[in-house]
């Protein structure tokens, strides 16, 4: 058995691509993931308030839904059964909203636990100061939500990241993409899937990084101790 | 080309379905035996040891399950050895399997109070024994909620079998999307197989968690 | 006419009825201390008036208005009525500025930079002007008490209800809170106040209110309920808690 990896040098253009296409995905779809399980989330917590209405009912579906079914049936769902049905989509934007859609409806749930342990005392202290619902979600609620499950929503955001390796399967050109491509050129797959494997891992390194930078800064209200 | 009726898709799925239960199993039943080990391991043994667990947890806890499966099927050709679709999935599952269900229960041995280990330790107990007598029991009861839960994790994870070529439910969905070209609904059938499998799970994990720590959690 | 009015009060939850009928009148100015065992619904009565608890049956008047769950928007009560909890409740992920500052901004639209002034002039009256920047985290008990006074004033309530304000301090820190609610008594606040703090209830206000088994059972200027109880139950709580 011998290892060969000068043969991945001509290469490095492809993987480069590879690596952007997965860095941006994960990016956007972090953001609007959370944006969405924010909305998805404020929307249930009214349930707790005046009971749940049709829209909290469909959200929580939608939320089992997603947590019980493979990333990569939801991925071919939509890129191949929305053209089906008439709706033509690209695959890059497929595999766009299927990520949002994972990543929210995971988040959603996180965040729905940091929501429940609001104690009763800040929900009441933000009525009396005359804050709406909405307003005390937004001022009150939500940070402290965060920062309660932040270390679980870092873990999650990084398996949707891991979990993009599979909209290589319908040719977005990601970095799974780029080592099926160099493979197929160098029949050095091993090799191939080595070093691609290893930027996954440096790539999880480094999102969890940037995580705990912002969350430092974010939540630094909770460093006690005396000012 | 035949035309299939619903019947047909649904039969051939649910035939196919088979599969991802066996492999589950395997994947479930495996990924314990091996998680077991690497949490003893990494709970007593010595440094170098629980360090080497660690790398192995990060490992696959910081990679796709994809590349594992990819790295499973290529490095074996590699090693020399003509492995199977089967072989290579059984093989990365199970490995898979081990490192998240190490961590989960690392958590829970971890969550134990430290004054249980030294009233054994007092009483003459050896690591093992303490373990088996005092820690586990305790941990045990913890460990049960995350076990289920993750075993959703593991029935997902199969479907990326397909991609090696291992025919089970997926597979068989995008190969009768080839014949068939209705995506909607094979995928519709596909994804509500999946459901059926892992929603009670789901569910009965959340149950236990709820039982576990009391219905005050609302 | 009186500031506070409130006339056959009851409330129940589910088979327990806690409030059986209270009258009350709280003229602008007045500082009211309301004692009793727990249980007997002093801090249900409490949050009757500022609506956290809806009541069943009676009327509540705030000057002219009456509370019935829809007379008053949220934001409009929190400008007549603010509240002091006795577990604080400071939002922690705000400065203590940024705690006071909030309800004014996003509940009343006060311009930020006019909010902060106000923000600052409160924080100055409770004595805490030098920790504007500091996190809740950071604050001794008493000090966060103070400041959750501050947040509730920077509404410019008229009347400022206290929940057991000091029952969650150490010893060492009810005398800080108890100076500043009295600094305000002077200052012509009118305070409804339960607590257990008898010797505060005697010096500073000007009527106690002693309720029992949800009714209110004597009241009268502090001097005479603490010297001449009229009924078994109040002389044996004052015996209980002196």
């Amino acid at each position: 058995m011998t290892l060969d990896f000068s043969s991945l040098l001509p290469y490095t253009d492809q993987i480069l691509e590879g690596l952007v296409t997965t860095v941006w995905l994960t990016v956007v779809t972090t953001v609007a993931g959370i944006a969405l399980a924010v909305v998805v989330a404020y929307v249930r917590d009214g349930a707790r308030v005046r009971g749940a209405s049709l829209v909290s009912r469909l959200l929580g579906g939608y939320v089992e839904v997603i947590r019980n079914t493979p990333f990569i049936v939801q991925l071919f769902f939509l890129f191949f059964g929305l053209p089906a049905l008439g709706v033509p989509i690209s695959a890059t934007v497929a595999a766009l909203i299927a990520m949002i859609l994972n990543l929210g409806a995971y988040t959603a749930e996180i965040l729905r636990a940091g929501i429940e342990s609001t104690t009763r005392g800040q929900h009441e202290a933000a009525r009396a100061l005359g804050l709406s619902r909405l307003q005390s979600f937004r001022h009150v609620v939500l940070v402290p939500a965060f920062s309660r499950v932040y270390p679980s929503l870092i873990s999650q955001c990084i398996i949707v990241m891991l979990g993009s390796a599979v909209v290589s399967q319908i040719s977005v050109f990601d970095l799974t993409y780029a080592a099926n491509f160099i493979q197929s050129r160098n029949f050095r797959g091993f090799e191939v899937y080595l070093v691609v494997t290893a930027i996954y891992l440096l790539l999880a390194v480094g999102l969890r990084l940037v995580f705990e930078f912002v969350g430092r800064r974010l939540f630094a209200f909770r460093q006690g101790g005396s000012a | 080309m035949t035309d299939f009726t619903t019947w047909d898709i649904v039969r051939n799925l649910l035939l196919a379905a088979r599969w991802t239960v066996v492999l589950s199993l395997i994947a479930f039943i495996g990924g314990a035996a091996v998680g077991l080990v690497l949490t003893l391991l990494r709970m007593g043994g010595l440094r170098p040891v629980r360090w080497l667990v660690r790398g192995y947890v990060d490992l696959f806890q910081g990679t796709p399950l994809l590349m594992q499966l990819f790295l499973a099927y290529f490095g074996a050709a590699v090693l020399g050895f003509d492995v199977s679709a089967w072989t290579a999935a059984s093989v990365a599952l199970t490995l898979f399997t081990s490192a998240f269900l190490c961590d989960i229960w690392r958590g829970c041995v971890e969550a134990v109070p430290s004054g249980q280990w030294q009233a054994a330790r007092v009483l003459g107990l050896n690591y093992l024994q303490s373990m088996r007598h005092v820690i586990l029991p305790q941990a045990l009861r913890l460990a049960v909620p995350p076990t289920v839960g993750f075993s959703v994790q593991v029935i997902k994870g199969t479907a990326l079998a397909s991609v090696i070529g291992f025919v089970e439910l997926t597979k068989a969905g995008t190969m009768l999307n080839n014949a068939t070209f209705e995506p909607f609904t094979i995928f519709t059938f596909v994804a509500l197989g999946y459901f059926i499998l892992c929603y009670p799970l789901s569910r009965y994990a959340r149950y236990l968690e709820r039982r576990l720590y009391g219905a005050g959690i609302r | 006419m009186a500031l506070v009015s409130v006339k056959d009060l009851h409330k129940s939850f589910g088979e327990l009825e806690v409030l059986k009928g209270i009258d009350l009148e709280v003229e602008a100015g007045e500082v009211v201390a309301i004692i009793g065992r727990s249980g007997s619904g002093k801090s249900t009565f409490l949050r009757c008036l500022n609506q956290l608890e809806h009541h069943d049956w009676g009327t509540i008047q705030l000057a002219d208005q009456r509370l019935d769950g829809t007379s008053m928007t949220p934001g409009e009560l929190s400008q007549n009525v603010g509240m002091v909890f006795q577990s604080f409740n400071l939002f922690p992920h705000k400065s203590v500025i940024d705690n006071v500052m909030l309800a004014p901004v996003v509940v009343k639209q006060t311009p930020k930079s006019e909010a902060r002034r106000i923000a600052e002039e409160v924080l100055a009256k409770v004595g805490m002007s030098d920790k504007i920047d500091s996190y809740p985290a950071q604050l001794s008990g008493g000090q966060q008490q103070r400041v959750a006074i501050a947040r509730a004033l920077a509404m410019n309530p008229k009347v400022l209800l206290c929940d057991e304000a000091t029952s969650a301090l150490d010893p060492e820190l009810v005398g800080e809170v108890l100076r500043v609610l009295e600094d305000l008594a002077k200052e012509g606040m009118t305070l409804i106040l339960v607590t257990h703090e008898m010797k505060f209830a005697r010096d500073v206000s000007h009527r106690v209110v002693f309720m029992h088994q949800g009714r209110i059972h004597e009241s009268g200027p502090p001097e005479t309920l603490f010297t001449r109880p009229q009924t078994p139950e109040l002389a044996q709580f004052i015996a209980s808690v002196v």
